[in-house]
């Protein structure tokens, strides 16, 4: 277990330094929840079409565009490992003596870290918004480990299908086919309640919903969690050990 | 563990017997029997596709065979993945130093990652820096290194534990004459004071004729012989080339076959060292 947290760590370090060094990414992937926030946010609470009970829309959907921002920078992680594959990273990664298990989990963690700048990010544009945002300590200490265990399960799926696919271009293919239906069949931007049944049976076994869920409660005033939070992280952290198990299968299969 | 009791295993390096690896109807490597001695630097040719690669995957346990066993510094490779990577370092055929890191953060990368105690680190990683001639360059961007220093980083990433063996797939691939030199000069100096067995793959003569102890020529996943540079070639008579053996022996010429993905990595390879 030591050993485990010790190489987990050494790829986290790497990964940190990494973003560090050069944040254009953290920049980039940050102007489209700005966009969200402000444009269709605003427009749509405007609009008040969208019934979401004693919530206004803005506050409604912060968490679900928080949750968004995590989903699409962690659900890339794995063209950054096609692209060591290419490198030579990974073959030089799994000849070391490393547990399998620790290069999985030192890579889902470091997603977290970047999941939680986003979270940064949002938390300043929602307060320019006046979006009633819970600024008690624990509360954003949740918040941050929901978007830690976020970006670990988004990750760790995005490095399986890269474990899957090999190659650059289906990966971006498969990315981009996954990604919009999973925010879109979530409780992200319009709740449950008004999805039609087919819907609500996708939404209802989507990870997001439940990384929705949770942070809608911690993060806003008034928000509340309609699963509870034992079953928010409940569900997610079965399904990242479930992903993480498949993924120690699968990443050795890189090399070959 | 013994699956060869007439060898004796504890004084090969490397030991297989019949080490088969089939991907799909094609057998990349075809009941091969290697034995290479302690202390040796082992050339391993052959055209591209002929099973280079695929060997030494198997041996560094990034593939598994298809049947047969293999040996590695005294382990098992299906056995003892886990003893066998501790006993190995290994230098892909790509650039697999991150250039986003600098030289020292690379190396403590493998530091960590090899579990060497937190109190030795920061001297082997200065002596093997040392040996690399990188000392200079310690805290720049491996990004900004030319392919020769790239290489020597690599290897010093390799060698930071102390493996009994490295493996080493074309490790002078892109790299211009000079930076050839060193890193030979390195490699005989890692043989000479560390002891240390090595096995490369190379399509370069140059490099098998004077840097090899012995060689072995792959053709189509067999091998087709194995000896020292200087037998080889007086085999086939007086005044022959390595290039005569390994046309000889490779089926051809050395660059005629070869997947397209495995041109454009080499290629790909050469240019971002050159």
């Amino acid at each position: 277990m030591k050993r485990f947290i010790l190489e987990s760590a050494a790829i986290v370090d790497v990964e940190l330094i990494k973003l560090v060094r050069d944040p254009t990414e953290i920049i980039s992937r940050a102007i489209q929840p700005v966009l969200w926030l402000v444009v269709f946010g605003q427009v749509l609470a405007q609009a008040r079409g969208i019934h979401t009970g004693q919530m206004n829309y803005l506050d409604f959907i912060t968490p679900g565009i928080l949750a968004q921002s995590v989903l699409f920078s962690a659900i890339f992680y794995g063209i950054a490992v096609i692209w060591e594959r290419d490198l030579g990273v990974v073959n030089k990664l799994l000849v070391s003596p490393a547990l399998r298990s620790s290069l999985v989990f030192g890579k889902a963690f470091a997603a977290g870290f970047r999941g939680m700048l986003q979270a940064l990010v949002i938390y300043i544009v929602a307060l320019v918004l006046h979006v009633s945002v819970r600024l008690d300590p624990l509360a954003i200490v949740a918040v941050l480990a929901s978007v830690m265990l976020g970006s670990a399960i988004f990750s760790t799926f995005s490095l399986i299908i890269a474990c899957v696919v090999k190659t650059r271009e289906r990966f971006m293919g498969i990315g981009q086919l996954l990604t919009m239906p999973m925010f879109f069949a979530s409780n992200a931007i319009y709740p449950l309640d008004l999805m039609p049944g087919w819907l609500r049976i996708i939404a209802q076994i989507n990870p997001l919903t439940y990384l929705i869920d949770a942070l809608r409660g911690l993060m806003i005033t008034g928000g509340e969690s309609v699963h509870g939070y034992l079953v928010d992280f409940t569900v997610m952290l079965g399904v990242f050990l479930a992903l993480l198990l498949i993924a120690v299968r699968l990443y050795p299969k890189l090399a070959e | 563990m013994d699956s060869n009791p007439t060898d004796t295993p504890a004084k090969l390096a490397i030991n297989t017997v019949a080490l088969t690896r089939r991907f799909g109807n094609l057998t990349a490597v075809d009941h091969i029997d290697l034995h290479i001695p302690y202390g040796e630097i082992f050339g391993l040719l052959g055209a591209n596709g002929a099973g280079k690669s695929t060997m030494i995957k198997m041996l560094t346990t990034l593939v598994t065979p298809t049947s047969g066993s293999a040996e590695v510094g005294g382990y098992d490779i299906i056995k003892s993945p886990a003893e066998v990577r501790r006993s190995i370092g290994y230098v892909s055929q790509m650039v697999s130093a991150d250039g986003a890191l600098t030289a020292y953060e690379n190396l403590q990368l493998s530091a960590r990652l090899y579990g060497l105690p937190r109190a030795e680190r920061s001297t082997r990683i200065h002596d093997a820096l040392e040996l690399m001639g990188l000392t200079d360059s310690a805290r720049k961007l491996v990004k900004t290194y030319s392919g020769g220093m790239v290489r020597r980083l690599e290897l010093a990433q390799a060698m930071l534990h102390r493996p009994k063996i490295l493996f080493l797939d074309e490790p002078t691939i892109g790299l211009d004459p000079v930076a050839r030199h060193t890193v030979w000069d390195r490699l005989r100096v890692l043989k000479r004071d560390f002891g240390m067995t090595v096995l490369l793959t190379t399509h370069d003569m140059e490099e098998a004729e004077t840097l090899c102890d012995e060689l072995a020529i792959l053709h189509t996943g067999k091998i087709s012989v194995v000896g020292i540079p200087a037998a080889l070639r007086a085999g086939l008579g007086a005044e022959t080339t390595l290039d005569d053996v390994f046309a000889h022996y490779a089926g051809g010429l050395i660059h005629e076959s070869g997947s397209f993905s495995e041109i454009a990595q080499t290629r790909r390879t050469a240019r971002r060292l050159g």
